[in-house]
């Protein structure tokens, strides 16, 4: 036998009106909270959608091996943008690393008083400076002096827009190493140099590297400070100091050509982009997940 | 000098490998610090000519004509803080009730996978917003959204004239789509550490879900709120290329969100690799440098007004 609430000993009186009122206006805030979390979650999916279809339609093999064409010539790619994405990018995590690691150490470990708090306030700070400001800095620096754009120039400015996320994700992780391992290796004598090297450092190693892939993600997909430091090429450029093809830039000069072929190009390296950057964030998901379950 | 011992021997050796080793850290830190001096110092003296050149009057006079080397960034400007402002407005609401429901209202098998999208969001690059809103979302606003919107709005003057497809209310829907991960990351923190003895309380005292919502938890978030909406508008005042490709680059003001207008980035963008006369460069970098303080002022408030709330809830 089943019991209803109006059977119990104490049930429910029936809602006044104003209870009813006041129940519904709740259930549409939740509800209308609701649709406003959906409608940000499937922005993603629409945006996905749409560059996946119109995408994968204008891929093909000579798209991802050949070099670009004047426009209506067929066989036209990106293959130089692809690899000059792989130089830039590489050079910036070459520069970024070091000097994000050590300033994370040092405000991990060492970092006491107003000049850790500056350099804290500094690195949050950087992370919300428009990177065209950035890719400005570099070309004053690297392309001005030189009368000469270059991947270089472009490296630069993406090593500076990495830093403060590789920064703050090193300082977390290592401050997270717990107390007691830090003072084992204390306890048994070893200079701080080899403590911190051998011992804390690769015990923070999964979130050094979260916050490492993320700063690549980020700049992959960077296409601002390439306008004056890069610059782009038509050819195949393998040399750093010269002026590269990088893919993110290929995608906006095609796009805002009034070139229908161009288009549908903007969208293959649209899509090639896009996977790029979905694959590195998942995998900087993943490396934080394996060290908890470790 | 008397032989060492093999203790000695490895004790002078860890000397000096901790000099080295410390000299790295400090130096590290050191080239840090340059770096964020030096951008500023740098974008200074790029743009020393043109601020000899026009002084004040670059921020106030409208009249952009690289070929009389006339500069002045008015225009820029209200396209930048106009097509952010929207973006806020829109993004923020979206993002702070979003973030609303994730924390408090969602069953947790439907929180993750939404967070979770939110999240990715934020990774998507700019180029391909710029593509999606120039060749999609364009179309769509100037096909249906803003006849309909002139329509039934249209006795306001930011509704009234000729559509364009590139303009200030495209770019700010663009925008908006783009910092709303920014504003829900956010908030979503700052809802979370409201404390829970408050929540317990309102919902005894008889308080429905949203009632505990709406005049409990947003009320002791506001500061925070707050704060994660100046993050998100530094980020769309910043935001270069999806602008370029979406906001018609025009340097004019007009009272319409339907006219095409242009951005202190976007102008950057387009015209740095042509200017051809020096005081022309010169004039683009003093746009990069107010961009530069005007998101260090922004981003430094949002960091305090966070700060303030997520910071003992990160207490270590």
């Amino acid at each position: 036998m089943t019991t209803t609430r109006s059977q119990l000993p104490f049930g429910r009186r029936p809602l006044t009106a104003h209870m009813r009122w006041r129940y519904g206006w709740s259930a549409v805030g939740v509800i209308g909270s609701g649709f406003c979390a959906g409608l940000a979650a499937s922005l993603l999916l629409l945006i996905l959608g749409y560059v996946a279809i119109q995408g994968v339609t204008a891929l093909n093999p000579a798209f991802l091996t050949h070099v670009p064409r004047p426009v209506g010539v067929s066989g036209a790619g990106v293959a130089n943008g692809i690899v000059g994405t792989f130089i830039v990018v590489g050079i910036a995590v070459a520069l970024a690393t070091p000097v994000g690691v050590f300033t994370g150490i040092y405000l991990a470990l060492f970092g006491r008083g107003r000049f850790a708090e500056t350099v804290r306030f500094l690195a949050d700070v950087l992370s919300g400076i428009p990177s065209i400001a950035i890719g400005l800095f570099a070309y004053t620096l690297f392309v001005q002096p030189f009368h000469h754009f270059s991947a270089l120039s472009a490296s630069l400015a993406f090593a500076i827009l990495m830093l403060p996320l590789i920064i703050r994700t090193a300082e977390e992780s290592i401050a997270r190493v717990p107390t007691r391992v830090r003072e084992g290796a204390l306890a048994l004598g070893i200079s701080t140099y080899s403590s911190t090297i051998h011992i804390i450092v690769p015990a923070a190693r999964a979130g050094i590297i979260t916050g490492l892939l993320l700063a690549i993600a980020r700049v992959t997909g960077e296409t601002a400070p390439l306008l004056f430091t890069a610059f782009g090429s038509q050819f195949w450029e393998l040399n750093p100091t010269n002026p590269m093809a990088v893919l993110a830039l290929q995608v906006f000069t095609y796009a805002i050509s009034p070139y229908e072929d161009w288009h549908r190009q903007a969208w293959a390296g649209a899509f090639l982009l896009i996977v790029a950057v979905l694959i590195l964030n998942v995998s900087a998901r993943l490396v934080l997940r394996n060290r908890f379950e470790a | 000098m008397q032989s060492e011992s093999h203790e000695q021997l490895h004790l002078r050796r860890s000397r000096i490998s901790d000099r080295w080793f410390m000299a790295g850290v400090y130096g590290a830190t050191g080239l840090f610090v340059a770096i964020v001096a030096g951008l500023f110092v740098e974008l200074y003296a790029g743009s020393s000519s043109s601020i000899r050149a026009f002084g004040f009057n670059f921020l106030t006079s409208s009249h952009w004509n690289p070929v009389t080397n006339q500069f002045g960034a008015l225009p820029m400007i209200y396209g930048t803080v106009v097509s952010s402002l929207i973006a806020i407005v829109l993004a923020g609401f979206v993002g702070v009730f979003g973030a609303a429901y994730l924390v408090e209202f969602a069953p947790r098998a439907v929180a993750r996978p939404l967070a979770f999208l939110i999240e990715l969001l934020a990774a998507v690059p700019s180029v391909i917003f710029g593509l999606w809103g120039l060749f999609i979302l364009a179309p769509v606003l100037r096909a249906n959204v803003e006849p309909f919107l002139q329509a039934k709005f249209g006795f306001l003057p930011i509704f009234q004239g000729f559509i364009f497809g590139s303009s200030l209310f495209t770019a700010g829907i663009v925008l908006a789509i783009m910092i709303v991960p920014t504003v829900s990351a956010i908030t979503r923190d700052v809802i979370a550490a409201v404390a829970r003895e408050h929540r317990e309380a309102s919902m005894a005292l008889g308080a429905t879900r949203w009632e505990t919502m709406a005049r409990v938890i947003l009320p002791g978030a506001t500061t925070g709120i707050f704060g994660a909406c100046v993050l998100a508008l530094g980020r769309a005042l910043g935001e270069t290329i999806a602008t370029t490709m979406v906001i018609g680059n025009k340097p004019a003001i007009a009272a319409s969100l339907f006219q095409p207008a242009y951005t202190l980035a976007s102008v950057i963008a387009n015209e740095f690799t042509e200017a051809t006369s020096d005081l022309y460069v010169s004039a683009l970098i003093e746009l990069g440098l107010l961009l530069f303080v005007v998101s260090l002022a922004v981003n430094g408030i949002a960091r305090v007004l966070t700060w303030t709330v997520l910071r003992p809830a990160k207490a270590r």
